[in-house]
């Protein structure tokens, strides 16, 4: 399955034959973006503290990817987790809550941005330590495996995190045992400051399992569709008992690494180069438009729906309560 | 002229072992390398070498003989020429008659493993005392009490918990088919299969966040380090996925796996694998640390560590791994996690310890008594959470504290006692809290300086004095 080449072209797979799933496609991502965008101007007024990852640009990649899991699948990933939550399903208000650290978000706004989870949507988190994530949901998938439930667990992890040793010890356990992972590494190209040209002696992020002999495919990670289709084949390997599979999704941050990062390391022409040529939401649209799925229309009702969801979010996240002082001892212990 | 062949040092612990089998016959040419027996330690099976060249004159030691001491002789070595100089067999320990038997016989006797000449008749009183101690707490009166070792007692308590529900599994180096780098494994493989019965790669880090993420999934993994030493390579899974993720989840998230393994010094094995981590865990919100020294203590805190749905640490010892103690035989036997246990009731003054280090009050104890001071003896069985309200209790009594440990003295758990004691039975103290605890340095290899480096007995019968005021 190795190969150099993106998995997938614009209409191969099965998705762009199904007009509700490119619709859902479109809303998702439109979702995530609004939502980001929202959170990063709650963050400005000072109503999110600490750090926040923004999610705006990478999309494609959880929105194609969820839409091929079953019931019963599970999802974990680092700290750049918004994303992941509105794909799973989880409640725009909930999230937004606990980004304010308010006692109706997800983590009774004890977790903040980096830690929430969802087990009725078999979300594992929102982990704060780069690569950390990666053996836990190795962990996730032997559970899965012990049981013979048939779940497969996907597991996110970026360019940067893809340096650890864990990730490493995880891969041979993983091939070792054959378990039901597909492992995700969302290729923004710069581990907080550092581009991967500085960072990694092998680029090619789909090859760092073949080691192992586990096999990769590199993907266009701005194109949902591509996304999707590489998402299906891959899941099934991993569902039949073939063991681990890694998908490189070629994707890209608009926004710097957390908030507070001035994105010096690259010039702005590049990042509006991509919003331009590559943009996983707008050129989607326009697909969509072109295909006669969608109207201008359909797009604009669709952006108006969305955008009033998010601010009914943000009112929520901003006249919710804070958690009561009592809350700061429980939970500790089960 | 005859030379004699000793019983050789198989492992950095072993003071005695077994004779399995001879693999030489008398009067049979050996040269170096040839194996001349098979003999069994603590830990394995180990095959023994010939070194020189030579004639097997006698045979000392008939194979089946246990409790063989190291560097005793066990056959004779006859050089060219030599005339078979006749030999009587040492009358040893004994040959037994089935393995069983013999088994049962060793298990009745409390085996000293660090020898540090120690007077024999302490033995059957530390003995007696433990027991005491079992009958006044949870067992019920009657129970019948079985002898059997730390190491079986851990190896029983998995077996158990194993039987009794199917998510619970074992996985980490060597625990499978080597039967356990120490030997608690043994026979679970066998049992459970190679499903539930896991050889891990060696991958601390890797398995331990495996470990966490299988527990998230819904199993219950117990999950061995081959010894705690190697668990800092996984700390940051142990702290930040195991230990917190259930309060960053708003308490959505359980974690319920057991980390366990051997902590503190062995024997000469120096600064990298002679570590105590037992404040370093103990100061963790979200985890729970047990250090038992007692046989029960053992298979009640680990059986209890299984069944809880919280992230359990488990600080077990090499050296008391082959101490044996009365454990009651009952269908269910679960000590609870976080409650000291008063193992001596005394007047003068409070000695408390945790893990090996009990063994050590037991001693002074004794010394004190010679000396007509009767100590109180507390063992913290858990460390987290902490049960310093029997310390402060028998510190309201005795008005006197030595606490004693293996760790470093600064944040020790000593350290924490004595601040508790001082907050909550300051008008009760008639001296400041003594710590006795492992010097403030990393551990030297040199026999002598690692003596030097760990808490003995007579540093405590002198803090003890010194508080009482007598010299």
């Amino acid at each position: 399955m190795a190969s150099a080449q993106p998995a997938a072209t614009i209409d191969s797979g099965s998705s762009a034959a199904d007009p509700a799933l490119a619709r859902k496609f479109y809303s998702d991502m439109l979702l995530i973006r609004r939502f980001e965008e929202k959170a990063g101007q709650l963050y400005g007024m000072g109503l999110i503290g600490g750090f926040c990852h923004l999610y705006i640009g990478q999309e494609a990649v959880v929105v194609g990817m969820q839409a091929a899991l079953k019931e019963g699948d599970q999802v974990i990933t680092a700290y750049r987790d918004h994303g992941h939550m509105l794909a799973s399903g989880m409640n725009p208000r909930g999230v937004m809550a606990e980004l304010t650290g308010r006692e109706t978000g997800y983590s009774k706004g004890k977790g903040g941005s980096m830690h929430m989870f969802s087990r009725e949507k078999n979300f594992f988190g929102g982990h704060g330590i780069v690569g950390a994530q990666v053996p836990i949901g190795t962990g996730l998938a032997f559970s899965n495996k012990y049981k013979k439930n048939g779940a497969v667990t996907l597991t996110y992890f970026g360019d940067g995190a893809a340096n650890q040793g864990q990730v490493y010890e995880s891969f041979n356990m993983a091939q070792l045992w054959k378990l039901p992972v597909v492992y995700i590494i969302e290729n923004n190209q710069y581990a907080m400051g550092t581009s991967v040209e500085r960072s990694s002696a092998e680029t090619h992020f789909f090859r760092r399992g073949a080691s192992f002999g586990i096999p990769g495919e590199q993907v266009d990670g701005m194109d949902v569709e591509a996304v999707h289709a590489a998402g299906l084949k891959a899941i099934e390997f991993a569902r039949s008992g073939k063991g681990p599979i890694i998908l490189e999704m070629k994707t890209y941050r608009y926004r710097g690494h957390s908030m507070s990062d001035p994105a010096k390391y690259r010039t702005r022409e590049e990042v509006q180069e991509v919003r331009e040529k590559r943009d996983p939401i707008d050129h989607y649209g326009q697909r969509l438009v072109q295909r006669g799925t969608l109207s201008d229309a359909d797009l604009k009702q669709i952006d108006k729906d969305i955008r009033a969801t998010v601010n009914a979010a943000a009112e929520f996240a901003t006249e919710s309560p804070e958690p009561k002082p009592d809350e700061l001892y429980t939970d500790v212990l089960a | 002229m005859a030379t004699q062949i000793l019983m050789p040092a198989l492992s950095p612990t072993m003071e005695e072992g077994k004779i399995a089998k001879w693999l030489v016959k008398e009067g049979q040419d050996v040269h170096s390398g040839d194996i001349l027996a098979e003999i069994e330690t603590d830990k394995a099976t180990m095959e023994f070498e010939a070194v020189d060249e030579g004639k097997i004159g006698k045979i000392l030691v008939p194979e089946g003989t246990e409790g063989v001491k190291v560097n005793q002789p066990i056959a004779t070595l006859l050089a060219d020429g030599d005339a078979g100089e006749e030999a009587e067999p040492v009358a040893a320990t004994q040959t037994g008659g089935g393995r069983e038997e013999t088994k049962r016989e060793a298990r009745k006797e409390v085996r000293e493993e660090e020898t540090r000449a120690r007077p024999a008749a302490r033995k059957a009183d530390a003995l007696e005392i433990a027991e005491a101690a079992l009958s006044d707490t949870e067992v019920p009166a009657g129970t019948e009490m079985v002898t059997i070792t730390v190491r079986e007692a851990l190896r029983d308590a998995m077996a158990e918990e194993m039987r009794r529900d199917k998510t619970v599994f074992l996985m980490g180096e060597e625990v499978a088919q080597y039967q356990g780098a120490y030997k608690v494994s043994q026979g679970l493989l066998e049992e459970f299969g190679p499903e539930r019965v896991i050889d891990t790669p060696i991958t601390e880090h890797g398995f331990a966040g495996l470990g966490v993420g299988a527990a998230f999934g819904g199993l219950r993994p117990i999950v061995e380090f081959m010894t705690w030493n190697f668990a800092m390579q996984a700390m940051d899974q142990l702290i930040n996925s195991a230990a917190k993720t259930r309060y960053m989840s708003g308490g959505q998230m359980n974690c319920p796996v057991v980390f366990r393994g051997p902590n503190g010094p062995a024997a000469r094995v120096a600064a990298q694998h002679s570590q105590d981590y037992s404040s370093w865990y103990a100061h963790v919100p979200g985890l729970k640390v047990v250090a038992p020294y007692f046989a029960a203590d053992a298979k009640g805190l680990l059986k209890s560590a299984i069944r809880d749905p919280n992230p359990v640490i488990v600080l077990e010892n090499e050296i008391v791994y082959g101490r044996s103690f009365p454990v009651p035989k009952m269908e269910e036997y679960l000590v609870p996690i976080g409650k000291a246990r008063v193992i001596r009731r005394g007047k003068d003054v409070t000695l408390v310890a945790h893990s090996i280090c009990v063994g050590l009050i037991l001693e002074a104890a004794e010394k004190l008594a010679a000396e007509g001071i009767d100590a109180e003896l507390i063992d913290l069985r858990s460390l987290r959470p902490l049960d310093a309200q029997t310390v402060i209790e028998s510190v309201k009594k005795t008005n006197r504290i030595v606490t004693v440990e293996q760790g470093w003295p600064i944040c020790s758990i000593g350290s924490e006692l004595a601040a508790q004691v001082v907050e909550h039975a300051f008008d009760y103290l008639d001296a400041p809290p003594a710590k006795i605890t492992g010097k403030d340095v990393p551990m030297p290899y040199a026999a002598n300086l690692e003596k030097l480096a760990l808490p003995h007995a007579d540093e405590i019968v002198a803090a003890a004095k010194a508080v009482c005021y007598r010299s």
